[in-house]
């Protein structure tokens, strides 16, 4: 079990090492550097040089790596170009808003999908699966950026009810924030609910469809039993890996709902980095939003070794 | 979809593959769609009412009306010619970045499954690691330095979308690898050109067509998610994306603006996974299995 873990841990590691490496590599392959992208046409000169000095760029590649690597494994995430700082200090808060966004959208969405999955499991092929199916197809299929643009048109302009636009400062404490941000987490629950939805439907109708299940109903066992005692542990169970996967799809939707509503989060700033050409300071963004992918699913995968003692004579 | 459809066509079942698609409701309609769409993408520059860019301080934000059937802009352009234009430059860029995609991505994958051993494993741990990079972030890093247009899209969008396709192709072909037919080719002295070339490529063909398709249609998603995000399309030229943006601070009094380009780009998305969910069904694949939405 603790090998196990240890091992997940080991893997985790080398990703974000690796993640890391392509970050860098990606920027230092392609013509030009920080400098030249965030001079533009000024790129030329003494300008160039004192920023290229100022960036530490007028050194060998590998050496400027290790360095900034290093720097990271402090917690030092090096400096923007355009804004001065340290980039530590402008992405505080906003990582701070971009979890309370992702967690708020995982707490309802979560036991919502899961209720409604099984709800459309168990009532397969009836008017309330095909509904359910059928909104949870489109909720996914059509952008983020439309669908919370289709949420301000209706909510906030057509019946006023929430704002469309967060207005509260980043540095709002989190009650504040959420009461000002209805929806930028109602859109990423909404699309949330449907991809866990549609998992927990198919893993559910899959155990409903086992040989187990035919046997209970085959020795009498009452229909709400079978439910709470056979099919919900062992199709649920599954689902919780495949939660962990979904973050992957909340964190890159993170980044447009964000900009959407001007939720002052890291997923907005990355946009307002990559407008101001600030390469430094997306790196530093891609690299936190992957560690959090990365550090979610981590958690996913031992809560599932921890539940689903299968699992753990299954993978080794 | 686009991808998919000379590559069936060239196979002699295609009347039938085609009739077993619309026969389901949703392949039907889903086709119908994608046509409608590939149709107008083509033929826009033919039918539109007005120059897509022309300014008119007269006409600014007109609701629709029978001289502007969707309406004007804030700038007094006509949404109608904008939406009908609107999806061109996003269809040919992922069009092409789609077809460098399964290029790329099924020719490694099956050259993964075929070699085996630890040089299949190290790059389904990289790519595995590549994977828990947002698709977004990762076109975010190269814009910031390339700046954006077309040609900094397609090999970005290709290379990025191009990974899952690697886990497609390579776990379509490893049903094949250890045939009879493989090892004969193998035991012959074929070469692993011709192997993966003659052997198994025409065996994952189908399931490659599909991922294909299904990709085409996520990257129209990710190309006006860019749009939208002023990573895209740049802006002088009619694009989906860039015009919900463009309609965000203007969207109470003309609500017109936005919905427009939001119901083609919607139709369009709908319609292309419709009908590549009908295609995989009727060829019997089963699409269970997704990459990045």
């Amino acid at each position: 079990m603790l090998k196990l873990i240890l091992q997940r841990f080991g893997a985790a590691c080398f990703t974000l090492a690796f993640i890391a490496i392509v970050v860098f590599g990606a920027v230092e392959l392609m013509p030009g550097n920080a400098c030249t992208a965030y001079l533009g046409r000024d790129a030329k000169g003494a300008k160039l040089e004192s920023c290229e000095k100022r960036l530490g760029l007028d050194r060998p590649a590998f050496e400027r790596f290790g360095e900034w690597a290093g720097r990271l494994a402090q917690g030092d995430l090096g400096e923007s170009v355009r804004r001065g700082k340290p980039i530590t200090e402008l992405v505080g808060w906003r990582l701070r808003n971009t979890i309370v966004l992702a967690v708020t959208a995982l707490l309802f969405g979560i036991p919502i999908a899961i209720g409604l999955g099984v709800l459309a499991a168990l009532r397969r092929d009836r008017p309330v699966d095909i509904l359910l199916s059928t909104t949870a197809i489109f909720a996914m299929t059509i952008p983020e950026f439309v669908s919370a643009t289709l949420l301000i048109l209706v909510f906030s302009i057509g019946l006023g009810w929430a704002a469309g636009v967060v207005t509260v400062s980043y540095k709002a404490p989190v009650l504040d924030l959420l009461a000002n941000s209805i929806l930028p987490a109602v859109t990423l629950t909404l699309v949330l609910t449907a991809h866990i939805l549609r998992m927990v439907r198919s893993s559910v109708i899959d155990v409903l469809e086992s040989e187990y299940v035919l046997m209970a109903h085959l020795k009498g066992v009452p229909f709400g039993r079978i439910v709470w005692r056979h099919v919900l542990p062992n199709s649920l169970l599954p689902a919780i890996s495949v939660i962990g996967l979904t973050m992957a799809w909340l964190l890159g939707g993170v980044v447009v709902v964000e900009s959407v509503y001007n939720y002052p989060g890291l997923g907005r700033m990355a946009v307002d980095a990559v407008a101001d050409r600030d390469i430094p300071l997306i790196q530093a963004i891609a690299l936190l939003i992957c560690g959090l992918y990365i550090l979610s699913n981590l958690a996913t995968d031992v809560l599932a070794l921890m539940l689903n003692p299968r699992l753990r004579t299954y993978r080794t | 979809m686009i991808g998919a459809a000379p590559e069936i066509g060239r196979n002699a079942r295609q009347p039938r593959l085609l009739a077993r698609i619309v026969a389901r409701p949703s392949g039907a309609v889903g086709l119908a769609l994608v046509i409608l769409h590939v149709g107008v993408a083509l033929l826009a520059p033919f039918l539109v009412p007005h120059d897509f860019a022309a300014q008119n301080a007269d006409a600014i934000l007109l609701p629709p009306s029978t001289r502007y059937w969707f309406g004007t802009d804030m700038l007094g352009r006509d949404v109608f010619t904008r939406t009908l234009l609107g999806g061109r430059e996003a269809m040919l860029i992922c069009t092409i970045a789609t077809a460098l995609a399964v290029f790329w991505g099924g020719i490694v994958g099956i050259l993964v499954a075929l070699v085996g051993g630890w040089i299949d494993n190290a790059v389904m741990r990289c790519a595995d690691a590549l994977m828990s990079m947002p698709w977004i972030l990762f076109v975010m890093i190269f814009v910031a330095a390339l700046g954006t247009g077309t040609a900094t899209l397609i090999p970005i969008l290709s290379v990025s979308y191009g990974l899952s396709v690697v886990y497609l192709a390579r776990s379509a072909a490893l049903e094949f690898v250890t045939r009879d037919f493989v090892l004969a080719a193998q035991a012959r002295g074929e070469s692993r050109r011709t192997i993966i070339f003659r052997e198994l490529l025409p065996n994952v063909r189908d399931s490659l067509a599909v991922q294909g398709a299904m990709q085409w249609s996520w990257m129209i998603l990710g190309v006006s998610s860019l749009s939208y995000l002023g990573m895209g399309v740049p802006p002088p030229n009619p694009d989906w994306g860039l015009m919900v943006a463009d309609a965000r601070s203007i969207m109470s009094a003309a609500p017109w603006t936005a919905i427009f380009p939001m119901l083609a780009l919607s139709s369009l998305i709908i319609g292309a996974n419709l009908a590549v969910d009908a295609t995989a069904k009727a060829l019997g694949i089963d699409r269970n299995a997704r990459g990045q939405g």
